[in-house]
């Protein structure tokens, strides 16, 4: 399958800034992070507030401009481009967010936010033909063209989402690139969503780059994930190796932390004492929460190995390995 | 006991005062956990708020029936006693560390002002207090956190503040609106496991309000699920995770991407909730339930007794 998206040693470096700068330090946001997404492939970047997945989203999107690395989309390197050359070329990739109430126009009719790609990317198209591309994205999306004429407010959550995806799709993309889009939504409603997407998947054969910090949604939608901690991937590889038996300490909590499933599940060995939450400035970030840490960890460099993960002491290592 | 009896509750839509709960009843007991679970719109955190009469505040208003504290009700007692139940015999934990608490005061200063607004104490007995209760939400360097501000705390940190503040005047029930929605999930299941702590150790009556059934199974004695404004179910916490009776538990349950099998497609619920002032006539899930017929659009349903403490509002179950 043809690579088309492919990121390799990305870095992203935020200064301290405003009333803060004196005492402040840099802050490193992404560190050394590579993937290389497939046609019709899911990849999954995993982690919590801060992590840095959203920053990686948006520099493969080119959103935000990468300290180092290089970004590839399809075949073509886009790591340079800028302004015009950088538009005729993202009909590529589109975006669509978390938020299906504060990524709409309110005061634009559903039709005219979804066509809106469309002036861009085929401008020689008028009115009627728009409104028919429109039509049609929406009902693949599993709305009703009858709605193009009304107005954002007058749909639901999981309507607004849908109506976000055919905005993105309604340019041809071969990547989207999904930031939590099921997370502000309700359970019935996302699972809704979740079926779209995969059936879009499969239809289109599009490669869906999915930021998520639910391990469930994740490993029901993903082929490929990486867990992302204080701007470092610590564990990368498939989602039935990762999940099925992870090598890092920060996936294995990540795994317990997940919600049960039925009461009977419960195990109430959690301890109540609050820790150090921080991220260590030195060595392994993870070692001030970790459960096997070690003095090493202290002076360990946390880059990926060959086999997916950046950890001294990991889990789940069979001895003949 | 808090007992929730009947009550309804309108809030104003275009001018028009619609009935957003209608008919709910819960007990709170003490020393036990209930879940209050629902998708967004379906009422449970205007009727949470209410057992403080807190969305009075915001044109939520009392169409019919009582909400009861040990016997007394919350509706007919005065100001004064209804702010001193407020915080001190009933607290709040909010969903939002991040904006529960004020940005320009330190903790200490902040849980001090809740301590000496409920309990008669003066300013070294309550700052002793603040310690004591920070301690016992698992927080060892109290006497530092004391003279932190917000900001310099991380998000797991303010909602154990938020909890140390709610156990400030020993209260007897704690309502918690989604309290760990907010946090990161390598964080949620410590502040579960030490609200659970707490509630054990005080003899608590807690009202967790989730959208989560995994918080459900996790942490609750007895759940009630809502849907468009009425209680459709509600029994012991593993009476309806095993048997399971209205249509719409079954399937909210079945679309929780952790139950299904990975790769297939989840199961889903078409159509979605009818807001205030829509409800159809009959059962309100009737629309969108996969076995409903003529009957359930025909009549308004009553509560079945499925089976000992287990109830469930669908003409089609079975008493047992």
């Amino acid at each position: 399958m043809s690579s088309v998206l492919r990121v390799s040693g990305l870095n992203k470096t935020f200064a301290a800034g405003g009333m803060f700068r004196a005492i402040g330090a840099d802050k490193k946001a992404v560190v050394d992070v590579s993937f290389d997404l497939k046609a019709g492939q899911t990849l999954a970047i995993v982690g919590e507030s801060g992590s840095g997945k959203s920053t990686v989203a948006r520099m493969a999107m080119q959103l935000l401009s990468a300290d180092a690395g290089q970004i590839y989309w399809g075949d073509e390197e886009v790591t340079h481009l800028r302004g015009r050359g950088l538009r005729g070329r993202r009909r590529h990739i589109q975006m669509v967010f978390q938020d299906p109430f504060a990524s709409l126009n309110p005061r634009m009719k559903v039709w005219e936010s979804v066509a809106e790609g469309l002036r861009v990317h085929q401008p020689e198209l008028n009115r009627s033909q728009r409104r028919d591309s429109v039509a049609e994205v929406l009902n693949q999306c599993g709305l009703d063209e009858s709605g193009m004429d009304r107005y954002p407010h007058q749909f639901s959550g999981g309507q607004r989402q849908r109506i976000g995806i055919a905005r993105a799709l309604i340019v041809e993309p071969k990547v989207l690139v999904l930031d939590e889009p099921v997370s502000a939504l309700d359970v019935s409603v996302q699972a809704q969503i979740l079926n779209l997407l995969k059936d879009l998947q499969q239809a289109k054969g599009l490669a869906y780059l999915f930021i998520s910090h639910d391990l469930s949604v994740v490993r029901h939608i993903a082929d490929e994930t990486a867990v992302m901690f204080a701007g470092h991937v610590v564990e990368q590889g498939g989602v039935a190796d990762v999940f099925g038996s992870c090598h890092h300490p920060y996936t294995e909590a990540l795994l317990k932390a997940r919600p049960i499933a039925h009461p009977d599940e419960r195990d109430g060995v959690e301890s109540v004492i609050a820790t150090d939450e921080r991220v260590a400035e030195k060595g392994c970030p993870f070692k001030n929460r970790c459960l096997y840490a070690q003095d090493d960890c202290a002076t360990f460099d946390a880059k990926l190995n060959p086999q997916g993960f950046a950890c001294l002491h990991p889990l789940n290592i069979s001895s003949h390995e | 006991m808090l007992e929730v009896h009947n009550l309804s509750l309108s809030v104003s839509i275009q001018g028009k005062r619609v009935d957003a709960v209608s008919g709910v009843s819960l007990t709170l007991e003490a020393g036990r956990v209930l879940g209050l679970v629902g998708e967004s719109g379906c009422g449970k955190s205007l009727t949470a708020q209410a057992m403080l009469r807190l969305g009075e505040f915001q044109g939520v208003a009392k169409s019919s029936g009582d909400i009861l504290i040990d016997g007394e009700s919350l509706f007919t007692m005065s100001d004064e006693r209804l702010r001193r139940t407020r915080g001190g015999r009933i607290a709040m934990i909010f969903q939002e560390p991040m904006t529960a608490l004020n940005p320009v005061f330190s903790i200490g200063s902040q849980i001090i002002e809740v301590i000496r607004l409920h309990l008669d104490m003066d300013k070294q007995q309550a700052r002793q207090r603040a310690i004591d209760l920070l301690l016992d939400v698992g927080m060892q360097d109290a006497e530092q956190i004391l003279k932190q501000y917000p900001d310099s705390l991380s998000g797991g940190m303010r909602q154990r503040v938020l909890i140390a503040m709610a156990m400030a005047a020993d209260p007897d029930y704690i309502i918690a609106d989604e309290p760990t929605t907010a946090l990161d999930v390598s964080v949620q299941k410590r502040i579960i496991a030490l609200l659970l702590n707490l509630q054990k150790k005080r003899g608590l009556g807690l009202l967790l309000v989730t959208h989560d059934f995994g918080l459900v199974a996790e942490m609750c004695d007895d759940v009630a699920v809502m849907y468009a404004g009425q209680i459709v179910e509600s029994g012991p916490v593993k009476e309806i995770f095993d048997h399971p009776a209205h249509p719409y538990t079954r399937a909210l349950m079945g679309c929780r991407p952790e139950v299904s099998e990975t790769g297939g497609a989840l199961a889903v619920i078409a159509g979605q909730v009818p807001p205030p002032g829509q409800w159809p006539v009959g059962c309100h899930f009737a629309p969108r339930c996969t076995t409903a017929d003529e009957l359930c659009s025909a009549a308004v349903a009553a509560d079945v007794w499925h089976d000992y403490s287990h109830i469930a509002r669908c003409v089609h179950v079975v008493s047992k």
